[in-house]
């Protein structure tokens, strides 16, 4: 019989379909992992409500319960537990090493509004676009080494 | 909240999302193209949440419905095709979404979950309202709003929409156009993929 353990292990290698240098846990979009017998009940968080890979997220978590021999149950909640803070430490180091700053935790973007370049570390940026290729990023622009990025936004 | 103002609600977020997506492609700069695109897709996802609250199929109550069964504001169904309008309702719009969107926090989670990404809406709508608010056209473009603004919120809301952008709502609402081939138009457009492919299209 597959464990939680499993499950989770298995959750860790389906990687986000639009962002894919992140899986889904380091997303944080798995909130909870419940076996009973061969059903996997899995409680799924969306990030944005707009976002067109959610539906490929769900049948990828659902096809990973089958690979596994159980039977999925995906429960997609919709309430506001995901923020940007939910994207683990592990995931946000991902995001910056493939160039997207990562979110900063919303009590730091609440109260200093820094934004940090992904490639130099500067701080000196500026904002291009509130919005960019998908409804998570907006667009800056580094002073220090002259490079747009793309900024996850903290929501 | 009771199912018709969940259903005004879910309403008006697919028909704006709808008229902020005709500025698709044809926007003044390149970042508003993406702007709006991005806009109308997270106000389409709003209203798709919101209809799953209230059916298992949100695509049959989304675009099965006729167009006298919306419960949309006149404020989202005007077919707009200048910039100052267009900002000037993304502005009134967001304003008094914020009042309802907070009023709803309490009693609906997926309220506060829309909220977050709405903050990114009225950071976008503040953005142009500081640019343009001097200007005539965009002064002219509120005021002949501001009836079908007054009628996206119940009454008991419409005093602090009024205060917060700063007209008065001793006028009444402006009606829907029920008359007008705006919306009418707008149904057949976005009803077009459902009615070819009645059982659910895969994509």
């Amino acid at each position: 019989m597959v464990t939680a353990d499993a499950v989770w292990a298995a959750f860790e290698q389906i990687p986000d379909p639009e962002i894919p240098v992140v899986s889904l846990v380091d997303l944080g979009v798995i909130r909870s992992v419940d076996v009973r017998d061969d059903h996997v009940h899995v409680e799924f968080t969306p990030t944005f409500l707009g976002c067109p890979a959610l539906e490929a997220m769900k049948r990828s978590l659902e096809a990973t319960v089958r690979e596994l021999g159980a039977e999925p149950d995906v429960e997609v909640v919709n309430d506001d537990s995901w923020s940007t803070d939910r994207i683990t430490a592990a995931g946000r180091e991902k995001l910056r090493a493939a160039g997207f700053a990562p979110p900063a935790p919303r009590l730091v973007q609440l109260q200093s509004q820094v934004h940090r370049c992904p490639y130099c570390g500067s701080t000196d940026t500026t904002l291009e676009n509130l919005f960019g290729p998908t409804p998570c990023r907006s667009i800056r622009y580094c002073n220090g080494c002259r490079q747009p990025f793309e900024q996850f936004k903290t929501i | 909240m009771n199912e018709q103002e969940l259903l005004s609600l879910a309403d008006d977020e697919l028909i704006i999302g709808w008229r902020d997506s005709e500025w698709t492609g044809i926007a003044p700069m390149l970042e508003e193209d993406v702007a709006f695109s991005s806009i109308a897709q997270n106000e389409i996802g709003h209203a798709r949440a919101l209809y799953e609250l209230l059916t298992d199929d949100p695509d049959a109550l989304a675009f099965d419905r006729k167009p006298e069964e919306y419960r949309h504001s006149a404020l989202v169904e005007l077919r707009l095709t200048d910039w100052a309008h267009t900002i000037a309702r993304r502005w009134l719009y967001e304003v008094a979404d914020e009042i309802r969107i907070s009023a709803l926090k309490a009693e609906l989670p997926l309220a506060a979950k829309i909220d977050r990404e709405e903050a990114y809406h009225r950071l976008h709508a503040e953005m142009w309202h500081e640019r343009l608010k001097e200007t005539s056209q965009f002064r002219a473009a509120v005021e002949e709003l501001w009836p079908y603004a007054l009628g996206v919120l119940p009454s008991a809301q419409r005093r602090t929409l009024a205060a917060r952008v700063g007209l008065d709502d001793e006028q009444p609402p402006a009606p829907r156009l029920l008359d007008s081939p705006e919306f009418a138009e707008l149904h057949e457009e976005m009803t077009m993929v459902r009615r070819s492919a009645p059982a659910g299209a895969q994509w």
